[in-house]
């Protein structure tokens, strides 16, 4: 039996006096997208959709819930992959979509104030024309910056710029008794007291709600090559990456992707990879502001690829060229999804010079698990992305065989020093494998933040670091 | 079998200036690349290359920095490479570039079949192929969205037309233009950029042309000339609303009332 307050039409009367009935969804109303994310295995319908405008509502909302004791989850575009925003207590969520405005854009401070339900692919739409530039490049751009920020996303440009939480300069948070604060703000430096901003960035939702942020721009790099290298071997394809960091180069991005996915990914697209002499690929790229300095920054990088026994390298210097190849890229994780029945995943993340090992003990577990598993990902940070596929397994021997083979790669990364998310979070979905990562003593303090944050325990009950 | 593709240098970017003086483009050589829809072109003929054997050379006209879409060719895989460059070859429209580009052609030699892409994306105005073939006296197949087979010193292609396609056997020499996705094109290769880096590039000016009339080129061989390039103004009006769904559909019945498109 829930500890939660399940709703009635009392509460749903009580809370269309703080937002108008056309913006909630009630019972039937609640559309099946809203009972899951992108990947959860186990759908669950929240009793009650709110569909917020503004900080006050979310606010009012909260201390609503908070009264009585109603659990809150909040979702962005639903494109999480570990359940973080799937309403496991039902209650009710609050989907920002329609908080989706820029508010400010400061450029004598290089600053994008703007509201959680803006799309990732929105600023760049919005940021670039004027010469700026949001480095965070997480795969899926259809997902909302909100999102980004609660999962603290990292994306493909984590070599050289880093990662979500990088570039978040201040937050407005509501707190689950509805009191609304600003954290940080337009300053550059900041060594005030206890970073809260930091603690909100990756918390998916557990201890405060994010109505606002204000991020760090850059100037716009005027240029950017790819450069796309066929390997005989995976193995060959990321041993080379310890090579390419040591020699000081900094591309902007560093994956590895597999000839199976590639192929996979061209069946979903419909249309050819650029080159398919190979098995294996590093996919590279670099930025600066004339093609001149990009070119001397990748000669260095070319030739440590060939004398590792790369079969060419292949430069992709316009939109055209590097459209082609990071189209592929980015359909990946659809075109695998689409090549199967089911599929669950790991984003763990090891030590830059150790991914050669995890890769290979990936592939070594597909024949000790007899089941498919693909991979790709971020050879340059570490981070990588595997999927367990089902294909034509029945139900009970898929649970059967993903636990193991999760369990199996989660003390792999472990015994690695890794840590089991990357950049997806731990939601739910992922909840056993970080308590079995982390220090009992760590995890203590983060349940202690969390009862400081909501003592209530209504904010995202159940995820990441509580049962 | 001689092929032969040719290649154009054409801005960088897609957001193309206008002087607005000379109402000319402005063309800045440290943004350029080469002609998109060319390389659709010159991954034909390297594929024809692979299949039938022979040799793929490229030809481009333009001043002494267009060299480097040769350079480009070459490290996607071309054997040989001119550039048409003359002061009296500036300024000329499409007719005075094809007849440059047709007498460059019959100077570096004989081909089966000569290769263009469909249009650039500067001029656009698709017809620097089908003009060159005129030039040459050889037959054209436009738009052509497949190439099935060389036999017999023949060449099978699929033209699109409005409706259909048209399956054609031409006979060499001839030309083709290629459309836009007619394949993936292959990426320029490091290994082979840095190989024929020193690779010569014959360059050939007026001199060098069986025709030796400056008349016949750059701006006096032209029959048209720009008076002026602008962007196209728009008619188009954009209005945004915001409300309830209610209000919105009364606001949209009320304003398609209003332009009579309903009554």
């Amino acid at each position: 039996m829930s500890e939660y307050k399940k709703l009635t039409e009392a509460d749903l009367e009580e809370i269309a006096k703080i937002v108008p009935r056309e913006r909630i969804l009630w019972a039937d109303e609640v559309n099946e997208e809203y009972s899951h994310d992108e990947l959860s295995a186990i759908p669950s319908y929240p009793d009650l959709v709110v569909r917020a405008t503004s900080a006050e509502e979310i606010s009012k909302v909260l201390k609503y819930a908070n009264q009585e004791h109603i659990a809150v989850t909040p979702r962005g575009a639903g494109t999480g992959l570990v359940g973080a925003s799937v309403a496991v207590e039902h209650g009710i969520m609050m989907d920002t979509t329609l908080m989706n405005h820029f508010l400010e854009l400061d450029e004598e401070n290089l600053t994008l104030t703007l509201e959680p339900g803006v799309l990732l692919m929105e600023i760049y739409q919005y940021v670039e024309p004027k010469g700026l530039f949001y480095p965070p490049d997480p795969g899926e751009k259809t997902a909302t910056i909100g999102g980004n920020i609660s999962t603290n996303a990292g994306g493909m440009r984590a070599v050289k710029y880093g990662v979500t939480r990088d570039f978040v300069r201040g937050l407005e948070v509501v707190l689950a008794d509805g009191t609304i604060l600003e954290l940080g703000g337009k300053v550059v430096k900041n060594s005030s007291g206890y970073d809260l901003k930091d603690l909100i960035i990756g918390s998916e939702g557990t201890l405060a709600f994010i109505t606002k942020a204000i991020l760090k721009l850059l100037p716009l790099p005027q240029k950017a090559v790819s450069l796309l290298v066929p390997f005989p071997s995976l193995a060959q394809a990321i041993g080379t990456v310890p090579l390419i960091v040591k020699s000081k180069a900094i591309p902007t991005a560093i994956e590895f992707m597999e000839r199976e996915v590639i192929m996979d990914a061209e069946q979903f697209l419909g249309q050819s990879f650029p080159d398919n002499q190979a098995d294996a690929y590093l996919l590279l790229k670099f930025d600066g502001d004339t093609a001149e300095d990009i070119a001397k920054a990748y000669d260095g990088v070319a030739q440590i690829c060939l004398e590792q026994g790369a079969c060419d390298v292949l430069i992709a210097d316009t939109d055209e060229r590097a459209d082609a190849i990071w189209k592929t890229r980015g359909s990946f994780l659809q075109a695998i999804n689409g090549s199967t029945t089911m599929m669950d995943e790991v984003d763990v993340v090891v030590p830059r010079n150790r991914v050669n090992e995890f890769v290979e003990f990936v592939h070594a577990l597909q024949e000790e698990m007899h089941i498919r598993i693909k991979s790709f990902g971020h050879a340059g940070d570490g981070n990588l992305h595997v999927y367990i596929l089902r294909d034509d397994l029945d139900e009970d021997e898929w649970h059967r065989v993903l636990e193991a083979t999760m369990e199996k790669m989660y003390a792999k990364a472990r015994a690695m020093e890794g840590q089991v998310s990357g950049e997806h979070g731990i939601g739910f979905a992922k909840k056993s494998y970080l308590k079995e990562s982390l220090d009992p003593a760590a995890v203590a303090v983060m349940q202690g933040i969390k009862k400081a944050f909501d003592p209530n325990n209504i904010l995202n009950p159940h995820k990441v670091c509580f049962d | 079998m001689e092929i032969l593709v040719c290649i154009k240098q054409v801005p960088g970017s897609n957001k193309v200036e206008v002087d607005p003086v000379t109402g000319v483009l402005k063309r800045n050589g440290a943004d350029s690349k080469m002609n998109p829809y060319d390389l659709y072109a010159l991954e034909c003929g390297m594929k024809l290359k692979e299949q039938y054997g022979g040799r793929v050379s490229v030809i481009t006209m333009g001043p002494p920095p267009a060299a480097v879409v040769i350079k480009e060719a070459f490290a996607m895989g071309a054997d040989e490479g001119a550039l048409l460059s003359d002061r009296a070859f500036g300024g000329a429209d499409v007719l005075a570039t094809s007849y440059t580009l047709a007498q460059g052609i019959k100077k570096m030699g004989k081909f089966d079949v000569i290769i263009c892409g469909l249009q650039t994306t500067d001029g656009d105005t698709a017809q620097v192929g089908p003009e060159v073939s005129e030039a040459l006296d050889i037959p054209c197949v436009c738009n052509v969205a497949k190439i099935d087979k060389v036999e017999d010193n023949n060449i099978f292609v699929d033209m699109e037309m409005a409706n259909e396609f048209e399956q054609l056997k031409v006979q060499f020499p001839c030309l083709i233009t290629v459309k836009k996705d007619i394949n993936q094109p292959r990426l320029p290769s490091y290994k082979l950029k840095k190989a024929t880096e020193k690779k010569e590039i014959a360059v050939y000016g007026l001199k060098d042309m069986e025709d030796q009339d400056k008349k016949h080129y750059g701006l006096s061989g032209s029959a048209t000339q720009v008076q002026r390039i602008f962007p196209p103004v728009s008619d188009k009006e954009q209005e945004t609303w915001e409300g309830s769904g209610q209000e919105l559909t009364d606001k949209l019945f009320d304003k398609l009332k209003q332009l009579k498109f309903i009554s």
